[in-house]
C-alpha cells in the first residue's frame, strides 16, 4: 500500500465576488500528519471541500500524487483513496451502526452497484466491518440506529466510516469539536491508531490536539497560508502569534 | 414515533430457527392466498365467486405494483408520480405479444416480458428523472407521467388511442397445458408471480445496491464520500423498480385482456403512493398491506357508496396527518410493549378509543352520504337509507343533528385520545430502560 502525497498549487475559490481561498499552495508529504489551523472564517473547511471534490475550484490545481483531483466528482476522488469526515456529523442516520460501516466498505471491496450479492452472506466484508466496529469501540452499539447514538459516539462512527474503506489519504474536519476532555483524549488516541502510516490532513481548533498529533502545522488566515512548518517553529512564529494564536500562545 | 422506528434487523445472519419464525407470517399469508377463492365458492352451483376472485387477482397485481413503488419511495426516498407508466407499458407490450402472429413465450412467462419492457422504458425515463433527487425528481416524474398519457392517446398505432388495445390471453400457449379460460386459473398465475416478484424485491433489499439506496436516501453526500455515485444508485434502483411494475402490468393485461391509457395514467401512479403510504413505507410488509386494503376498499366500498373515493381520500389524509409511518409503523410501535408482555394494559384504553372513533366515522359518513344524495343521488331517483335511517335531506333537522353529533363525537375523541396517550407514554417510559439499548 503506497501512501500518497497531496499537492495544492495556487488554489483559489470565489463565492460570487467574495474570494474565500486566495491562492493556497501546500504540500502534504506521504505519511505526514498535517494540521490546518486558523481563525473562524479562514477557509479551512472550504479548502477541505475543494480537496474532496464537494466544490469546484475557481482556479489552481490539486493533485494526489500525479492524479488531478480538481476535475473529478467526489465519488471518483474517494475511489482514488482519499476519504474525509465532516465537521457536522454526516452518517446514514436511519441505518444501524454496523450498516453504516458496511456501506463505507462496499465500494473498496469491489461490490460496486451489485444487486446480486447477498450482504448477509459476505463473510469477509462483514468481518471487516466488525473489525472497524471494534476499532472505534462501538461493538456494544452494533445494531443501534446511528441517528440515536450520542454525539461522541456519532463522531467516532464518522471517523470509522472515513477510514473503513482503507483510504490512504484522510481528511478530518474538526474531529473533536464539541467533545468533553475525556472524549477528546479518546478521540486523539483513536485517530492516532487508525491513521497510522497514512497521510492525514486535519482541521482542528483544539491546540492540545494539534500539537499532540501533528508533524506539520499550516496556518490559514483569510484564505492565505501565513506559515507552515513543524509545531515548534509555528509556536515561535511571530506572524502566527499576532494573527491567530494571540494570547493563547503567550 | 416516526423517526425512532426500530432499526432494520436482518443485519446479521439470524439463526435458522429465528429465520423460520420470521418466515411464518409470510408462509401463512401465502397459504391463505391459495385457499381464499375456495372460501367464497358457491358449492351449491359449483361456481366460483367471480367478484371475489377478480378482487383477489387485482390485489395480487397491486401488491407487486405497491412493492415496486416502495423500492423508490421507502427504500430510496424518491417520490415518483409516474410509476404507472412502467406498469402500463408492460401491459401494452404484453397485449402486443399476445396479438402477434406467433406468441413468443408461453402465457406463464409473458409477465416477465412485460417486466423487461417496463424496465427498458424505466432505463430511458430514469436517465432523465434520476439526474435529480427530492422535489426536482418528483416534478420530472410528474412530467413523464403527463407525457406518457399524451403519448398513449396520440400514438394510436401502438397504444390504440382512447379505446386502448384489446387482446385474448388464450392466443398464447401454456407451459402446463392450462387454457386460462377461468378467472381462478389466472388468479393462481398471479399468485405465483406475486410470490416470485415479492421474493425478488425482498432479495434486492439485502444487496449492495439495495443498501446503498437506503444510504443515499439518508445522506446522499456521505454516500459520495464512500465511493458511490448517488445518481447511479437512483438510476439502477429506478430501472429495477420499473421491471417489477412491468410484471404487474403484464398480469393486468392478462387478467383484463384490455389495456387503455388508464393503465399509464396519473391516478394509478397516485394509487401506488396511496397503497405504499397507508400500509407503511418503512417496512416490506407495509405496501403489501396497503395494496390489499386499498383494493378491498375500491372494490367493496364502491359497491356500497358512490362516494367511496371520498373515504379513501380521507383515509389517506388521516394517515398522513396522524400516522405517517402507516399501518405497519403503528403496529411496529407496539413491538416493545408486546415484547414486555404489557399489551394487556392497552386493551381498555383502545376500547375506550374505539367508541368515539366509530361515532366520528358515523357522523362523517352521514354528512358525505347526505351531501352526495342531495346533489346527485336524488336526481337519479334513488332513496337514501343510512343504517335503517331514511333522512329527509331537504329539511334542516338531519343536517343539524348530524353536525351536532359529529362535533360532540370529535370532542369526545380528542378527550379519549389525550387519555390514551397518557397511558401510552407512561407505558413507554416504564419500558425505556430495557429497550433503549
Amino acid at each position: 500500500m503506497s501512501v500518497p502525497a497531496l499537492h495544492l498549487r495556487d488554489v483559489r475559490k470565489n463565492f460570487g465576488a467574495t474570494e474565500i481561498i486566495r491562492g493556497v499552495t501546500l504540500d502534504i508529504e506521504a505519511g505526514e500528519r498535517h494540521a490546518l489551523i486558523g481563525p473562524n472564517g479562514a477557509g479551512k473547511t472550504t479548502l477541505f471541500n475543494l480537496i474532496s471534490g464537494r466544490f469546484g475550484l475557481t482556479s489552481g490545481e490539486i493533485r494526489l500524487d500525479d492524479t488531478r483531483l480538481d476535475t473529478l466528482p467526489p465519488h471518483r476522488i474517494n475511489r482514488l483513496g482519499l476519504s474525509r469526515s465532516f465537521q457536522i456529523t454526516s452518517i446514514f442516520h436511519r441505518l444501524s451502526v454496523f450498516e453504516n460501516l458496511r456501506c463505507a466498505l462496499l465500494w473498496s471491496r469491489g461490490y460496486r452497484y451489485s444487486f446480486w450479492h447477498t450482504l448477509a452472506r459476505q463473510p469477509r466484508l462483514n468481518d471487516a466491518a466488525e473489525r472497524v466496529l471494534e476499532e472505534i469501540n462501538l461493538a456494544n452499539r452494533r445494531d443501534v440506529q446511528a441517528g440515536l447514538l450520542s454525539y461522541a459516539e456519532q463522531r467516532a462512527l464518522e471517523i470509522g466510516m472515513t477510514i473503513a474503506g482503507g483510504a490512504t489519504a484522510i481528511l478530518l474536519d474538526e474531529p473533536t469539536a464539541g467533545m468533553s476532555n475525556t472524549e477528546t483524549e479518546y478521540a486523539i488516541a483513536l485517530i492516532r491508531r487508525v491513521t497510522e502510516g497514512k497521510t492525514l490532513l486535519m482541521v482542528e481548533h483544539d491546540m492540545r490536539v494539534v500539537f499532540d498529533l501533528a508533524d506539520t502545522i499550516t496556518v490559514l488566515v483569510y484564505g492565505r497560508v501565513i506559515a507552515s512548518g513543524p509545531p515548534a517553529a509555528i509556536r515561535a512564529d511571530r506572524a502566527v502569534q499576532e494573527a491567530y494564536l494571540g494570547a493563547a500562545a503567550a | 414515533m416516526s423517526s425512532t422506528a426500530a432499526p432494520e434487523l436482518a443485519i446479521s445472519a439470524p439463526s435458522r430457527r429465528g429465520r423460520l419464525r420470521a418466515a411464518c407470517p409470510w408462509i401463512a399469508t401465502l397459504l391463505v392466498a391459495l385457499v381464499l377463492p375456495w372460501l367464497f365458492r358457491d358449492y351449491a352451483h359449483g361456481r366460483d365467486n367471480g367478484f371475489m376472485t377478480a378482487m383477489f387477482s387485482q390485489m395480487g397485481m397491486m401488491v407487486i405494483f405497491a412493492l415496486s413503488y416502495n423500492m423508490l419511495m421507502g427504500e430510496a426516498g424518491l417520490l415518483s408520480f409516474c410509476h404507472a407508466v412502467f406498469f402500463g407499458f408492460g401491459g401494452y407490450c404484453v397485449a402486443h405479444f399476445l396479438n402477434a402472429a406467433t406468441v413468443v413465450a408461453p402465457l406463464e412467462l409473458l409477465p416477465l416480458a412485460g417486466g423487461i419492457c417496463g424496465g427498458a422504458l424505466a432505463l430511458v425515463f430514469g436517465a432523465m428523472a434520476t439526474k435529480q433527487r427530492t422535489m426536482a425528481f418528483a416534478m420530472i416524474t410528474f412530467g413523464i407521467g403527463e407525457l406518457a398519457v399524451t403519448a398513449a392517446i396520440m400514438f394510436k398505432h401502438f397504444f390504440g388511442g382512447e379505446s386502448g388495445i384489446t387482446t385474448d390471453r388464450q392466443n398464447a400457449w401454456s407451459l402446463f397445458g392450462v387454457n386460462y379460460a377461468h378467472g381462478l386459473q389466472v388468479y393462481y398465475l398471479i399468485i405465483a408471480w406475486t410470490l416470485i416478484a415479492g421474493l425478488g424485491m425482498y432479495y434486492l433489499r439485502g444487496t449492495p445496491l439495495g443498501r446503498m439506496a437506503n444510504a443515499c436516501r439518508d445522506n446522499y453526500e456521505r454516500a459520495q464520500f464512500v465511493g458511490y455515485d448517488p445518481r447511479m444508485v437512483r438510476f439502477l434502483q429506478f430501472a429495477l423498480s420499473g421491471v417489477f411494475a412491468g410484471i404487474a402490468g403484464g398480469l393486468y393485461c392478462i387478467t383484463y385482456e384490455i389495456v387503455t391509457y388508464d393503465a399509464v395514467n396519473a391516478p394509478l401512479s397516485g394509487n401506488a403512493l396511496l397503497m405504499a403510504y397507508i400500509g407503511g413505507v418503512g417496512s416490506f410488509a407495509g405496501p403489501i398491506i396497503g395494496a390489499i386494503l386499498i383494493t378491498a376498499l375500491q372494490s367493496g366500498l364502491s359497491l356500497i357508496s358512490n362516494s367511496w373515493l371520498v373515504y379513501v381520500g380521507m383515509l389517506f389524509i388521516a394517515m398522513v396527518t396522524f400516522a405517517p409511518t402507516g399501518i405497519t409503523g403503528i403496529l411496529g410501535a407496539h413491538a416493545p410493549i408486546v415484547r414486555a408482555g404489557r399489551l394487556g394494559a392497552l386493551t381498555i384504553p383502545y376500547l375506550r378509543l374505539l367508541l368515539p372513533c366509530l361515532a366520528v366515522l358515523l357522523g362523517f359518513v352521514f354528512l358525505v352520504e347526505m351531501l352526495s344524495f342531495a346533489t346527485i343521488g336524488a336526481a337519479e331517483g334513488k332513496t337514501l337509507n343510512l343504517f335503517g335511517i331514511v333522512p329527509d335531506v331537504y329539511t334542516p333537522t338531519p343536517w343539524l343533528a348530524t353536525l351536532a353529533g359529529t362535533a360532540i363525537a370529535i370532542a369526545w375523541l380528542r378527550l379519549e385520545a389525550r387519555r390514551f396517550f397518557v397511558v401510552w407514554d407512561a407505558l413507554m417510559t416504564g419500558l425505556a430502560p430495557a429497550t433503549m439499548r
